[in-house]
């Protein structure tokens, strides 16, 4: 068996934990407990957990706008998280950032970025601190399709090669930028052959399967860890939700999300997988699945009985460093 | 007839109108009258290469829904997410003989584009000796309210007003919006025109017909001798609410509505304090170095000896604008401030 027991049932649990995070977020701001813009990340579980299940809170990630994933892929406490996203003073933030600007500089997650590209230049910098500082921490940006096409990614990308930083790219490309087809927005056929013009490795891979996904970044982070620079990693999936919860997504074919759930849902690929190859057996993840479901009911429930940031003595700290 | 923001009669045909559609009127009928205005952005019109439904979105807000079945992707331009390559061919097309609308969806976007608009198209005119025009429009939606958190609800209306050669349009209504958004694309220079997002849905009589309204004069909401108060953008709603209050109580006060921060209608405040000696002005934006404290300096310098009592600013507090709802309220300018700002210049 080439995956431990132990490791195969920790990614899945990573991966259910972001599936259900998701869709009870979905449910809250349908019901009016979440405010604001929440872009929901189910479907793309699994690149997530491919990417950071063997990093440590030392090692950094920085993140997109759809980030709920890869901050519970990098060990953000879930309770936090949702109390976060709901506003309270006991969230990661303070209930200041929110969805869109979650963080957990204690785990390693440099935060959420509600600015498209906002994200590859500060992990190019959480690279360069381990580069001159030595420590071997590696870092790891999230990306969507669109963001490529911004040139402060492109910067990153190419200060990344000139420096030789340990900085993996991810690039989530879910096929949407937003509302508009991923390969309308980009002008050659393939967004791996275009990274690797900026002279690092760069592989293009099934972001359905966390088998595949996990084995590239892995090479990938390996590299960046022993000193040989960046690499690009295009992760293909599907985005479950819509670029935002409550977009009507009427740019979207019909049935395309129906048939994606049935037949592109990484968490089934992956426990299809683990059952035909007999890794796991179905009622190690039922439990799971069952642990979960209270996990984020308490998450819920902690969340909405969380404290509410006190208007006075909450809005101007925090601003400038304390002396 | 009907009133407009200005308390003037408006001749002809009018429909209500929300400052969206009015918005989305003046574009419409620029580009059936001049072939050379084209909008541009990321999804002004929505699913560009997908297999659902053309014309998606029309804008993160649908200001611009319905344009692009009508003039076609030639005019009406989906772009990939690259603020900064927008700017630029919204720029350099502007040169070269388009009239550019391009639209940074939220304006907090202005960071990635920044270098576009101010080393750029702002000092063209006058580093070529004025041989170069760059008729461009550049929107944006600004502001508070929809718990957005940090990075999709600044103003920075101070931060373009600050630099020379931009023109910087704030509209408060759907009908200055339509006015303003008509003269900002018939403008020889680079305007950038700041939609709130929390108006898109506020309604008012609009003329059916196309009209400019020049930039530099301001409005005048409410009429008064007591208290001048100096508001843009959705401030200016909360200043004619405050107003409405205090009239009740026999305090009239003066709102001045700007509609336009570069070129300001310096006099048009001037005027009015020397009348009432007393003014509070209301700015959703951080107060340093913001526009609250320009037009403050401005009355300071220009109108000292009218004033009876110091000048009161309401604005948002030195910080981010924060995510959680009981924050961001309290980060608001709202009417209450408004009052509590005016009863202190009036001693009461």
């Amino acid at each position: 068996m080439p995956y431990q027991e132990e490791f195969l049932l920790r990614a899945y649990r990573s991966m259910r934990t972001i599936r259900e995070f998701e869709e009870r977020c979905i449910a809250e701001f349908m019901g009016g407990n979440v405010p604001g813009f929440v872009h929901a990340s189910n479907g793309q579980e699994a690149i997530a957990v491919a990417a950071c299940i063997d990093l440590s809170d030392s090692d950094i990630i920085g993140s997109t706008h759809r980030g709920h994933g890869h901050c519970i892929a990098k060990g953000c406490d879930i309770g936090g998280m949702m109390k976060e996203i709901m506003g309270r003073s006991t969230g990661l933030c303070k209930g200041k950032g929110g969805s869109m600007h979650i963080a957990d500089i204690d785990k390693g997650m440099l935060g959420a970025n509600a600015i498209v590209g906002g994200g590859p230049p500060l992990v190019n910098g959480a690279a360069l601190a381990s580069k001159t500082l030595g420590t071997k921490n590696v870092a790891l940006s999230f990306n969507g399709d669109g963001s490529a096409n911004q040139g402060t990614a492109m910067e990153a990308m190419n200060m990344a090669v000139v420096l030789q930083l340990p900085h993996v790219f991810i690039y989530e490309n879910n096929g949407y930028a937003e509302g508009t087809a991923a390969n309308y927005g980009l002008g050659c056929d393939s967004l791996t052959d275009r990274n690797a013009g900026f002279g690092m490795p760069a592989e293009c891979v099934d972001g359905n399967d966390f088998f595949a996904t996990y084995e590239a970044i892995k090479v990938a982070t390996k590299r960046a860890r022993d000193g040989g620079g960046p690499t690009s990693i295009e992760a293909k999936c599907v985005r479950f939700d819509g670029h935002f919860i409550g977009d009507p997504q009427l740019y979207r074919g019909k049935d395309e999300v129906k048939n994606a759930r049935k037949n592109q849902d990484c968490l089934k690929i992956f426990r299809d997988r683990v059952i035909k190859e007999g890794w796991l057996k179905t009622a190690a993840m039922d439990a799971i699945d069952k642990e979960i479901k209270v996990e984020i009911e308490q998450a819920v429930a902690d969340g909405l009985a969380a404290p509410h940031p006190d208007p006075v003595t909450d809005l101007m700290s925090d601003v400038y460093c304390s002396y | 007839m009907t009133n407009n923001s200005n308390n003037a009669q408006v001749a002809g045909k009018t429909s209500i109108k929300t400052y969206r559609d009015a918005i989305n009127d003046a574009i419409r009928e620029e580009m059936r009258r001049d072939p050379t205005v084209i909008v541009l952005g990321e999804e002004v019109s929505g699913g560009a290469g997908c297999d659902g439904e053309d014309d998606a979105y029309g804008g993160v807000f649908g200001v611009t829904k319905g344009l692009m079945p009508e003039f076609g992707r030639e005019r009406v331009i989906d772009t990939p997410i690259s603020e900064a390559a927008i700017i630029g061919a919204a720029a350099g097309a502007a040169n070269n003989g388009l009239r550019p609308i391009a639209e940074l969806m939220f304006f907090d976007f202005i960071g990635v584009s920044f270098d576009q608009i101010f080393n750029q198209a702002a000092k063209f005119r006058y580093m070529f000796g004025g041989k170069s025009k760059t008729p461009m429009v550049i929107r944006g939606t600004v502001g508070g309210g929809w718990r957005a958190g940090a990075q999709h609800s600044s103003m920075l209306h101070s931060i373009v007003t600050h630099i020379a050669g931009l023109k910087v349009v704030m509209p408060s209504n759907a009908y200055d919006a339509k006015g303003l958004m008509v003269q900002a694309i018939r403008d020889d220079d680079p305007v950038i025109f700041l939609e709130h997002k929390v108006m898109y849905d506020n309604e008012c009589e609009v003329p059916d017909e196309q009209y400019a309204i020049p930039f530099g004069e301001a409005a005048f909401p409410r009429q008064g001798k007591d208290v001048t108060i100096v508001a843009i953008s959705n401030m200016v709603t909360h200043a004619i609410a405050a107003a409405d209050i205090l009239a009740e109580e026999g305090i009239s006060c003066d709102v001045i509505d700007p509609r336009t921060v570069s070129p300001m209608d310096d006099e048009a405040i001037l005027e009015s304090v020397e009348v009432t000696g007393r003014l509070v002005v209301v700015d959703e934006g951080n107060p340093r170095c913001g526009l609250a404290s320009d037009i403050a300096g401005i009355v300071a310098e220009k109108g000292f000896h009218s004033l009876r009592a110091p000048i009161r600013t309401v604005t948002a507090p030195h910080t981010p604008v924060p995510f959680a709802p009981e924050l961001e309220d309290a980060y608001l300018p709202n009417v209450d401030k408004v009052l509590a700002a005016v009863r202190e210049v009036l001693g009461a």
